[in-house]
């Protein structure tokens, strides 16, 4: 993890640095103003970026090292605080996601894989191939649109905690997870289909009707929980991406979540926050492949791990 | 009889719908406003920012020395000052500060905040940033020789003071705060605002309540405001049309304020006004040929602005024609003398064909090739580049296209790595030391890309803006404006924006001034029932 964790730091720094533009410009310059050159000269002394790359970087480390990412150039305000505020509906957006996807996709793809050339394969198929056409953010589009035109109510425009008002929580963000949900769904839909028919066709599985055994057994007992492999990597993966990954649909539903505040971050040459953020979406992807791993094991007994 | 009737009836009429009407428009207290904000604010320090994200939600805890009277813009008129005296050789401005002002710890504000204020925007230390440091080169000294008096020693008469004291920036902080820490204020609030500070969630929403002990009796009229983060113009203006936020104070383009006014009819009323804020094309004067004075001429010959004015204003917020100064502002250019610079005639035919004698002149060929580089935002900058395009293709010219995200375009800019640009400004007042600076030697101005220097410039801007007498600078300006526009074209205008506000019939109290800087601190604001 701390070699991955190094090399990732190393690349985002010096790509960043690679990248034409400079905050001090953009902030100042990006509005119009005039703004003499001495305080602009002020501004970057102020950053640290009139100091030589070598030292702006063993700073950032040094920092990391200690759990400090420092303060954001654009605001300011500690990288920890900045994140956090964002982290909590990134997460529970993903959560939300990942229950109407589950919800949905594990049934339909196991109904689709049982009834495999009928009717019923064929609508989940629909179904789901609409799901991969359709963008996330293009469906939220609509949902907007629709509630607008219809109802005259959008959902509310800011976040506000679970705990604070559910009901406030839920009405903006159960939209967004409807609508990322239905095509996260649709690739786990896809994937637990295939992943069914392999199983099916598995000699433990003809062994176990050959015995008499019960349908809803065999699926639930033997079947289910072979096919689940590929599926928790679908899902694992799709879930990581979600906490950084939504940007379109943040924008669309104007959601505070690390997506947004990562674009922001790069447009706005905040180098501080962006550095901080690839570490924590790249950390996501690590602990999400260590957790998917675990679960293979309890999946599959012959996955051992020494 | 029937007369006399008639007279009757329309008087007891008159005597209903007046008291009547009268009520409706009688101010009245309670409620929240929720208003959108396309940005948010990098600090909360208003000497540091540039940004309208950072004044849109924060002005309303803060006041100035003076301000602009959104009623009767450009009039200036005291806030914290109760009223001012200048000498006779305008070196030294006093101001009578208004007794009674309280921060919102409840601390009364003297003459001393005012004069650390200005010290820390005028005299920063080492390590504290001040946005607008270099316009106040004029100020000698600040003293504060009682509680109630401030007095500002100039270096020289400057014809632009005033009204700087009148920059709704320059918030008035707390001198034993800034005393303890000089950048407190870029991540705190404390003033004498009409409102107090609640909550800022970064990203999400800024909230702010009712000062109780606001200085002017009665105000606010609102118990609080929300003002809500959304980026995006489709949600920003959805967020209107569910009103769920009643107004954006920025601006919205033609295509939102026709589809507001579609779907909610009387529930919207609109309010436009030119904007301080323009286009302009930029030109590298180091490149060839566009070293050549008679390419840059062909260049704003080509441009048909009164078309484009007409065209322009139904897809975006381009409109008014104008020169160096706000058109519709005092110091503006007027038409008959404006139409007599080049690319501002209105025969475009002819102007046309001087450009192409002008360029066979300069041995620029037929279909001779560059590139406009531009910001890849759709609105205005795209819209604006693809016209120019087009103009300068009518006098055989093939440039071509190139939107870049912000880091690269200012990059290329500020490095001269581009042949043509789409370039702008914004200011928050009419005011030519603001609105001319930008064209005065590269060395003098970091906002000049267009790289050239002149000394004749240089001279010209200093004169106007220590030019005491009105006429006496208007022709300074006149010859300035002339110079840089038609004599060596350095760089030019296309357009200048028109503000546009489409807002909620049941916000009263806000009247649209020509920069979305100003009038930003809702006192006067209050809400209709719905």
């Amino acid at each position: 993890m701390v070699p991955t964790l190094l090399g990732v730091a190393v690349l985002v720094f010096l790509l960043l640095r690679v990248a034409p533009g400079d905050i001090v410009e953009l902030k100042y310059a990006g509005v119009g103003a005039y703004v003499s050159q001495e305080s602009m000269d002020q501004e970057r002394a102020q950053l640290g970026l009139d100091q030589p790359l070598w030292k702006q970087f063993i700073d950032w480390i040094w920092g990391i090292v200690r759990f400090d990412f420092g303060a954001s150039m654009w605001t300011g305000r500690p990288i920890t605080y900045e994140i956090a505020i964002r982290l909590q509906l990134s997460l529970q957006l993903a959560i939300m996601a990942t229950i109407v996807a589950v919800l949905i996709s594990i049934p339909l793809g196991i109904l689709a894989a049982f009834k495999q050339d009928t009717w019923v394969d064929y609508a989940v198929r629909v179904f789901s191939i609409a799901g991969l056409a359709m963008p996330s953010f293009w469906l939220g589009i609509l949902m907007i649109l629709g509630m607008l035109i219809f109802f005259r109510w959008l959902p509310p425009m800011f976040f506000t905690p679970i705990w604070v008002d559910p009901w406030a929580n839920l009405s903006q963000l159960i939209w967004p997870a409807l609508a990322v949900g239905y095509r996260y769904s649709a690739v786990a839909t896809r994937m637990t289909r295939s992943s069914m028919l392999e199983v099916l066709r598995e000699d433990y599985v003809r062994t176990a009707r050959a015995k008499g055994l019960w349908e809803r057994l065999i699926i639930v007992r033997h079947a289910m929980k072979n096919a689940m492999l590929p599926v928790v990597t679908v899902i694992g993966l799709e879930f990581a991406f979600l906490i950084g990954g939504l940007v379109v649909t943040e924008q669309v539903f104007n959601l505070n979540g690390i997506g947004k505040l990562f674009v922001d971050a790069i447009t706005q040459r905040d180098y501080t926050m962006t550095q901080a953020l690839v570490l924590v979406v790249s950390f996501t992807f690590i602990v999400v492949n260590f957790v998917m791993d675990l679960l293979y094991a309890w999946l599959d007994p012959r996955i051992r791990y020494q | 009889m029937t007369m006399k009737r008639v007279s009757v009836c329309m008087i007891v009429l008159a005597c209903l719908i007046i008291p009547a009407a009268m009520a409706a428009e009688t101010p009245k207290a309670g409620g929240t406003m929720t208003f959108a904000v396309a940005e948010t604010p990098p600090s909360f320090d208003g000497h540091r920012e540039t940004t309208f994200a950072m004044l849109h939600p924060v002005a309303p805890h803060y006041s100035t020395l003076l301000r602009f009277d959104p009623e009767n813009y450009p009039k200036i008129e005291g806030e914290v000052a109760e009223s001012w005296t200048v000498s006779k050789d305008r070196l030294a401005y006093t101001f009578k500060i208004r007794k009674g002002i309280k921060f919102h710890d409840g601390s009364l504000l003297t003459a001393r905040d005012v004069k650390v204020t200005y010290d820390k925007i005028i005299f920063p230390p080492e390590g504290v940033a001040s946005a607008r440091k270099a316009y106040y080169a004029m100020v000698e000294k600040v003293e504060a020789p009682d509680e109630s008096t401030v007095v500002f020693r100039l270096k020289w008469p400057s014809a632009s003071f005033l009204a700087q004291v009148a920059s709704p920036w320059n918030f008035i902080y707390k001198a034993d705060l800034l005393a303890k820490d000089l950048r407190w204020y870029e991540k705190n609030v404390m003033g004498t605002g009409p409102f107090t500070f609640v909550e800022y969630v970064p990203g999400s929403h800024w909230v702010g309540k009712k000062n109780p002990d606001y200085y002017v009796k009665g105000r606010p009229y609102l118990d609080g405001y929300r003002a809500i983060f959304i980026k995006d113009t489709a949600p920003r203006a959805a967020a209107i049309r569910a009103g769920q936020t009643l107004i954006e104070f920025r601006g919205f383009n033609p295509a939102v304020r026709d589809d507001l006014v579609r779907t909610l009819g009387n529930k919207i009323r609109v309010q436009e006004s030119p904007w301080i804020c323009n286009m302009t094309v930029a030109i590298n004067n180091e490149k060839k040929p566009f070293d050549d004075v008679r390419v840059r001429r062909a260049l704003t010959l080509a441009i048909d602005r009164w078309e484009g004015s007409k065209f322009l204003s139904q897809i975006s917020i381009m409109k008014p024609v104008g020169g160096l100064m706000r058109p519709g502002s005092e110091f503006a250019a007027p038409e008959a003398e404006l139409t007599k610079l080049a690319g501002f005639a209105k025969d475009s035919e002819a102007s046309r064909k001087e450009a192409r004698r002008l360029l066979k002149e300069a041995g620029v060929p037929e279909g001779f090739s560059f590139t406009l580089k531009n910001r890849n935002i759709k609105e205005p900058y795209e819209a604006v580049g693809v016209f120019v395009i087009d103009q300068w293709r009518k006098v055989g010219l093939n440039v071509t296209h190139q939107p870049q995200e912000g880091g690269p375009y200012f990059a290329d800019l500020r490095g001269g790595n581009y042949e043509t640009s789409i370039d702008f400004a914004c200011d928050f007042m009419d005011e030519p030391d603001y609105q001319l600076i930008k064209f005065v030697s590269r060395e003098k101005s970091p906002i000049n890309y267009s790289r050239y220097t002149d000394p004749v410039l240089n001279e010209l801007y200093e004169k106007q803006s220590r030019a005491t007498d009105p006429k006496e600078r208007l022709k300074l300006i006149r010859q300035f404006e002339k110079r840089v526009l038609d004599e060596e074209v350095y760089q030019f205008h296309v357009l200048w924006w028109q503000r546009i506000i489409p807002h909620w019939a049941r916000v009263k109290g806000w009247t649209i001034t020509p920069s979305h800087y100003l009038n930003q601190d809702l006192r006067d604001v209050w809400l209709a029932p719905e």
